[in-house]
Parts: C-alpha cells; sequence; structure tokens
C-alpha cells in the first residue's frame, strides 16, 4: 500500500498522542493513585503502537509497545507507579518523539533504544528493584501467567480469567472459539480482521492468540483462539462468525466454570517456573498483551482520534483560498442586492436578504478559522520545565493563565521555540537553587507565571519569575569584555538599554556553560525570531525579585476591530486600538495656531487633521461643513483629531498586505476587503503625529 | 528550429504590445479601484482579485502617454514578475499570438519615446504587424517612477 498519502496524518495524530501522554503523565505525576489517568495514557499508547505497526514503523511500534506493558500492568492495579517508572516513560516518550522527528525529517523512524526497552521489562518483570520484595508479587503475576502460555497449559492470565469468570457469574456467557482460515486463503489478516469487526459488534474479545497485532500483521498460522464474552447465543455466534468468507472451520466452546479453570490450569508448574526463570523479560511481555484487545474493543470504531479534540486539520493554503473565494461571494452578494432592490420583487428581495445574513455568518466563522489558541504551544511547557527543573535540581511551579487566547496559525508555529528558550532560561539562570532560596527568605519552590492576553492589535506573552532577577553590573562587566559597549558608553545606559545587550549575538551571563543554556543557542536568535514575526521583546527585572520577559505579538494576517470612515467617496478603516473616541463639533468651534485647525477637546486643544487634504481625497475639504464629525486618535500621550465625513460603523476587518509593489506609503498601514468586496485602506495613525 | 514564443497581444495609444503568456495570471475587465494616496499618477490604486489585494497601474501613465477614459474595451493584466504582482491597465487585450523568436529584433534606441531598456524586442508578425514586447522586469521596476518621455512631443 502507498503510506505516503497517510504520512502527515501519521504525524500529526503521532504529536497529538505524545502530547497527551506527556499530560496526562503529568497530571498522573501530580495524583498517582488516578488510574483513570493511566486509562487515558495507556489508550494513547495503544492507538500511537497500532498507527506505527500500520505504517512501518516497526521500531516505534516496538518502543511503544513496552510502554504499553508497564502502563498495563499500573492500570489493572498490578504496579504502583514510582519515580523510576515516571522518569522511564518520560524518557521513552522523549524517545518516541525523536523518532517521530525523525520521520519528519523523511527518516525511518530508527532509533538506538535498547537501555529504554531494558529498563520498561525490568520494570514489568519487578526486577528493577530487586530490595522492595513487597512490589514483587504484583509484578510476578504476569510472568507466572505468561510462562504457563508458553508451556501450553493455560491460555489465560488471572485478569482475563478473573473478567471471564465474572461474566459467566452474572450470566453473560463467554465463550472460547478456535478459527481456522482456509488453507488457500490469500489475505488471512483480512479475512480475521472481518471475523474481529463481527465479534466486536457484538461483544467483547477478552483475549486472542496470537495477540491481535500479530494477527493483523498475518502472523499466524491457520488459526487462531479467541475468548470472548457475547450476548449472542451459541448458534448465532457460529453460524455469523462462519459467515465470513473464506473461513474453513469454527469450533465454539461454551465456558463455564469448570471449564474454565480447566483452560486456566498450568500444566507443568515445574516447567513453568523454569521458562519464567529462565526467560522472564519475553515472557512477561505476553501477558499484558492480552489486555490489548480488550482495551480496543471499549472504544467505538474509528477509536484513533483522540476524544477531547474534535477538530480536523486544513492546509492552510486552503483556508486562504477558502477566505478569497468567499470575498468572491460577497461582491455579488452586493449585486444581487442591489439587483433586488431594483425589481422590487418580495420574494427576491426576501431571499437575498436571507443570502445576507447567512454570508455575514459565514464570514466570521471563516474569518476566525485561521486563530488558534496559544494554548498548543504552552501544553508542551510545563513537561518541559518539569524536566528542566529535575535536571537541575530546582523546585518550580509552572502557572500559564490565558492559554486560550487566540493567534494566528502562523504566528503559533513560529514562538514555540523562542519560549522554550526563554522558559529554560527563567529556570535556569531565573529561580535560584532552593536552599539558596530558603536562605533568601523565599519560598522552597519558584514561581514562573507563562500569561498570554490580548491587547489592542497586538498579543503580549509575559513569562516572569520570582527569581534573582538580572544582575546589571554584571551585564555591563560582560558586555564591556565582549567589546559590545564602550566602558563610556556603559555608564549612560538606562536598565532597560543594559537588559537588551542580553540579546546581543554570542552574550551569556551565565558563569559556567550548563547544560540547559548557555550552548551557543543565544538569546538573540530569539530576539531575532521574534522580530522576524514582527513582534519585539522587552525585559523588565528587579534585582534579587525576579524578571519579567514580555514578548509582543502582532496578529499578523489576522483580525482586527476597526472603525470604518468615509471621506468624500472613499471608505478607509482605522484601528480601533489607536481610537480614543468619536466626536462631532461645529465648525466655529474650531480654533486655528499658526494657520493649523485646532479644536478643544476635554482640557486640551489638539490638532485636527483633515484627512480629505492630506490624502488628496477627490471632493476636497471636509471642513466646509456645519457640523464636522472626528475621531480623536492617540499615539502614547499625544493626541489628534481626524476629521471625516461619515463613520460606517465599527467592523472586524482581515489585515491584508498591499504587496510588494506598493512599499513605504505615507500613512497606509494595508488593506483589507469590504463586505462588498471593495478595498480600503487601513490607516497608520502612527504617521499622522509629527 | 527554435521554440515558438506564446505572446499576448494588447494596443495601447494605437500600437500593439505583447507580453510573454507565462507572466500573466489573469486578464481581468475594469473593476472599482481604490485610491491609494501619495502614490505615483500612474498608480491608479488597488484591486480586490479574488480576496488578493493587487496594486493597478496605468501603463499609458507609466510609460507618459496622455492617459485616456477607459472604456469597455479598457482590460487590466495581471502580470507577475518574481514575486511582484501587478495589474496594467491597457486599452484592450484580445490575441494571443505565436512569435518566432528568430523573427524577433533587437529595440532600436528609442521607440515612439519610450526609452529602449523597457523593450525586450521587436517581432514581426505576419506581413505588417510590428509587436513591441515588453521588458516586464523593467516596467514593474519601482525604483525608478520618473515621467517618460511623451510620445506625442
Amino acid at each position: 500500500m502507498e503510506m505516503n498519502q497517510y504520512l502527515s496524518m501519521f504525524i500529526d495524530e503521532s504529536r497529538d498522542h505524545l502530547q497527551a501522554m506527556n499530560e496526562h503523565l503529568l497530571s498522573l505525576e501530580a495524583s498517582p493513585e488516578d488510574i483513570s489517568i493511566v486509562q487515558h495514557i495507556f489508550r494513547s499508547a495503544h492507538t500511537l503502537k497500532g498507527m506505527s505497526a500500520t505504517m512501518g514503523f516497526e521500531d516505534l511500534a516496538s518502543l511503544t509497545h513496552e510502554m504499553e506493558n508497564v502502563l498495563d500492568l499500573v492500570r489493572n492495579n498490578k504496579l504502583k507507579m514510582d519515580s523510576f517508572i515516571f522518569d522511564c516513560i518520560f524518557k521513552s516518550l522523549d524517545s518516541l518523539e525523536s523518532m517521530v522527528e525523525d520521520v519528519i525529517q523523511g527518516g525511518t523512524g530508527k532509533a538506538d533504544v535498547t537501555d529504554i526497552v531494558v529498563a520498561l521489562k525490568s520494570i514489568v518483570s519487578g526486577d528493577y528493584k530487586k530490595g522492595g520484595a513487597a512490589e514483587v508479587p504484583a509484578a510476578a503475576k504476569s510472568p507466572e501467567a505468561a510462562g504457563a502460555q508458553g508451556a501450553k497449559g493455560s491460555e489465560l492470565d488471572e485478569f482475563q480469567f478473573s473478567i471471564l469468570n465474572q461474566s459467566i457469574e452474572t450470566g453473560m456467557p463467554a465463550y472460547r472459539m478456535e478459527v481456522s482460515v482456509r488453507q488457500d486463503c490469500v489475505l488471512k489478516a483480512a479475512r480475521a480482521y472481518m471475523v474481529f469487526n463481527v465479534l466486536e459488534e457484538n461483544g467483547e474479545v477478552i483475549k486472542s492468540t496470537p495477540s491481535v497485532e500479530d494477527i493483523e500483521q498475518e502472523r499466524f498460522e491457520n488459526s487462531f483462539t479467541v475468548y470472548y464474552v457475547s450476548q449472542l447465543d451459541k448458534e448465532l455466534l457460529h453460524k455469523q462468525v462462519a459467515g465470513v468468507s473464506e473461513i474453513d472451520k469454527v469450533d465454539l466452546v461454551s465456558l463455564d466454570k469448570d471449564k474454565l479453570a480447566e483452560f486456566m490450569k498450568p500444566a507443568e508448574p515445574e516447567a513453568v517456573q523454569a521458562l519464567a526463570a529462565a526467560a522472564p523479560v519475553p515472557a512477561a511481555e505476553e501477558a499484558p498483551k492480552a489486555a490489548a484487545p480488550a482495551a480496543e474493543t471499549k472504544k467505538p470504531a474509528g477509536g484513533g482520534a483522540p476524544v477531547a479534540n474534535r477538530t480536523i486539520r486544513v492546509d492552510i493554503e486552503r483556508l486562504d483560498m477558502l477566505m478569497n473565494l468567499f470575498s468572491e461571494l460577497l461582491i455579488d452578494r452586493v449585486r444581487l442586492e442591489q439587483l433586488a432592490s431594483e425589481i422590487h420583487k418580495n420574494e427576491l428581495t426576501e431571499t437575498v436578504e436571507h443570502m445576507a445574513r447567512v454570508s455575514t455568518d459565514l464570514q466570521n466563522i471563516v474569518l476566525k478559522l485561521r486563530m488558534v489558541p496559544v494554548d498548543t504551544v504552552f501544553n508542551r511547557f510545563p513537561r518541559m520545565i518539569r524536566d528542566v527543573a529535575k535536571t537541575l535540581d530546582k523546585k518550580v511551579d509552572l502557572i500559564i493563565t490565558g492559554a486560550e487566547t487566540e493567534l494566528d496559525r502562523t504566528v503559533v508555529d513560529e514562538i514555540g521555540d523562542p519560549l522554550v528558550h526563554l522558559l529554560r532560561n527563567a529556570v535556569d539562570h531565573g529561580i535560584e537553587p532552593y536552599a539558596e532560596r530558603v536562605s533568601l527568605g523565599k519560598p522552597e519552590t519558584g514561581t514562573i507565571h507563562l500569561r498570554a492576553y490580548h491587547s489592542g492589535n497586538h498579543v503580549f506573552i509575559e513569562i516572569e519569575d520570582d527569581g534573582r532577577g538580572i544582575n546589571r553590573e554584571k551585564v555591563l562587566s560582560k558586555a564591556i569584555q565582549n567589546g559590545v559597549v564602550t566602558q563610556e558608553q556603559s555608564a549612560r545606559l538606562s536598565d532597560e538599554e543594559v537588559y537588551q545587550l542580553l540579546f546581543a549575538p554570542g552574550f551569556s551571563t551565565a558563569d559556567k556553560i550548563s547544560d540547559i543554556s548557555g550552548r551557543g543557542v543565544g538569546l538573540d536568535v530569539v530576539k531575532t525570531k521574534i522580530e522576524s514575526l514582527g513582534g519585539h521583546v522587552h525585559v523588565d527585572a528587579k534585582l534579587g525579585k525576579g524578571s519579567k520577559w514580555s514578548v509582543q505579538l502582532p496578529l499578523t494576517l489576522s483580525i482586527i476591530s476597526a472603525m470604518l470612515i468615509r471621506i468624500q467617496g472613499e471608505k478607509y478603516a482605522i484601528p480601533l486600538t489607536s481610537i480614543v473616541e468619536t466626536m462631532a463639533i461645529r465648525r466655529e468651534q474650531l480654533r486655528s495656531v499658526h494657520g493649523n485647525p485646532m479644536v478643544e477637546y476635554r482640557t486640551s486643544v489638539i490638532p485636527l487633521i483633515p484627512l480629505a487634504d492630506l490624502f488628496d481625497v477627490p471632493g476636497g475639504s471636509d471642513l466646509t461643513e456645519d457640523e464636522i464629525q472626528m475621531v480623536v486618535i492617540r499615539k502614547g500621550e499625544k493626541l489628534a483629531a481626524l476629521a471625516v465625513n461619515e463613520f460606517i460603523g465599527q467592523q472586524e476587518i482581515v489585515l491584508k498586505s498591499l504587496g510588494k509593489y506598493l512599499t513605504n506609503l505615507f500613512a497606509v498601514s494595508g488593506a483589507t476587503i469590504l463586505g462588498d468586496g471593495q478595498v480600503a485602506l487601513i490607516i497608520d495613525t502612527n504617521a499622522l503625529f509629527k | 528550429m527554435s521554440q515558438e514564443l506564446k505572446v499576448i497581444v494588447f494596443a495601447l495609444a494605437d500600437e500593439e504590445y505583447g507580453v510573454e503568456v507565462e507572466k500573466v495570471r489573469t486578464i481581468e475587465r475594469m473593476q472599482p479601484l481604490t485610491r491609494v494616496p501619495k502614490t505615483p499618477g500612474f498608480v491608479k490604486g488597488v484591486i480586490n482579485l479574488r480576496g488578493v489585494v493587487t496594486p493597478v497601474i496605468d501603463l499609458r501613465g507609466r510609460f507618459g502617454f496622455p492617459e485616456t477614459q477607459y472604456t469597455d474595451n479598457s482590460r487590466i493584466i495581471i502580470v507577475g514578475v518574481e514575486d511582484l504582482e501587478v495589474g496594467m491597465i491597457v486599452d484592450s487585450a484580445n490575441d494571443v499570438i505565436d512569435v518566432d523568436p528568430e523573427l524577433i529584433d533587437d529595440p532600436p534606441e528609442i521607440v515612439g519615446g519610450i526609452k529602449a531598456k523597457y523593450l525586450q524586442g521587436i517581432a514581426k508578425v505576419g506581413e505588417h504587424r510590428l509587436l513591441i514586447l515588453l521588458n516586464l522586469k523593467e516596467v514593474l521596476s519601482k525604483n525608478e517612477i520618473v515621467q517618460l518621455d511623451n510620445i506625442e512631443e
């Protein structure tokens, strides 16, 4: 099968699952008793395993499989999570991530993960803490059961046995079924799959030998055995399974308690022991596998998709196309509206009005499609902070607020790496080791706030720590040493300017290069990246109290609120963020200072800018009417008023670039397409202040 | 035998011009233009080209010809050169022809007042037709927006 077409889907979904596992694992670390969290992790791991196997990424699949084994024991209360297991699983997730990364880079997802696999296996076998005898019995059960299977005695482990037992007790029929596929069958796996489909529709597969994965990959001879619980009676079940084409024979045995016990009974206890002792690890592998199909049946069809996140992925270019096509539609809408008003036919008018309403709603939706919450970036930070803090032996709380703040997709994609760097910095350079914190009278655990919020047509992302702040003198001496500034210059620099020195290429204040930062990827890279997105970074710090890194990002390609105004025959948009208020004055209230029109505004007198004159709008000045409409705008502390002819209203508009041909335009920052398909220019009010 | 060159033919001030078909994105009828203040006179404004805000210049104005009223025949030829996409208003556009590259001559020093660097060459088509092939890169150059010599002089 041609897999390439599924590759991007695989990559996206793998990332989702890895992210989900990371998150759940973190919350599990916070409340280790909550088995339901383990279920989530297990499900993700299981799906990931299946996907990887299907795509032929065997290493990925087998590592996930080992992880799954551990998780399976945990969720069945046979194993208690401890820090060793957590670390092991986190490490596995990291390896999986780098394998997926390799796949993205066009590799085969292969990696040497022997160490982790050994560690995982030792967890399953209970070897990893030989001293702690208390835990062993739980873990030891699996080798026992699996060993028994190896000796052809029992096919069930205790867990499966108890499930079957329970269902028999509650009157739910349980079966053991041996299905043989015809010798000449070409697609054995497909037939088996069909059998499983039939089974899963009507009940629950408790255990299959060989395992479902093996069967899916045709790793079975001509028959397989299934333990099955179902309401169906024996005959009907037989008929259904035998009804699958190319099935040779179905041996169906109803299970009662005695029969079940028979299958459960270990054949040769000594052999089992010997086997278990000789090969505890591979044997242990078998047992948890068996539970996998059971987990699978619990999920409805198409179970790969994460339940919480009901989204589909769309190519961003298609979104752009959709948006553009939509504006075409709007042009036609306006034409239709005009025609309808000329034709005066009620039904037509009504239809057109309805269409207008629908298309307005549609427009709002289309515009918002590109926006994604920063959440998608933020959600990987808790895990990262945990690791960094652990490596540095520090205690850090990460508090995230405003994760729902929406940003344009393209910006969200790019902003992750700079933020990672700033956060690592905060833990490494900002937060002190806890002994030091205690001696300073600070709480032992450091706090890092990660905030995102909208302000005007910008999004701010702040990283604030309560660590040691920035040592101005140290930065300066380093800067002088590196030749970034001279001694004389240094005396005149403001704090903010000194902090900006940190962003100079190759600058590091760390006394020694640690594992976390100072590896050559400096803050200069962060700054360059953010500036390439049209943003800025500001630093604010108090020595001994902490520092705050503030990243300001524009909502490029996105939607802003604007006031639409008319100047003679032309329409313009003014971003709402720069507007203080709108008002009207009578002409006789105009003042003149040195020939420049001024108006009284509150307690001050501010200049009135006649936009029509400034923009050479055909139709002449707008200061001739008796009543003058004004928009009061602001740049920092300065105020000014723009004279306009009419306020059309407030609207959400999409920022569009004017392209490369028209550059360095006067007082125009971009354009937008109005509902009627016309282009309106967006006024850059900042340029109107001298 | 060299490859035939496909050219879109348009009229401008009673002369026939051509641009290679690969450089032409679409040809549009005249449509409402949004004026952009404080731009050279030949920049007529911007249009909404299927959601993309596209600048439009008047080619007569660009070449310093007298501008005329737009008619039903006026067209906006949207051309793309590298990452520039610009619309050019022409008097009419209604032909696509093949030109034998062998029949393209270098542009003469002065052709009707237009500086030769805006021209790629002069193509002879059939018996009597002369086609002026434009050097779009220069025509769309934004570094130089000086008025050119007028043809009328």
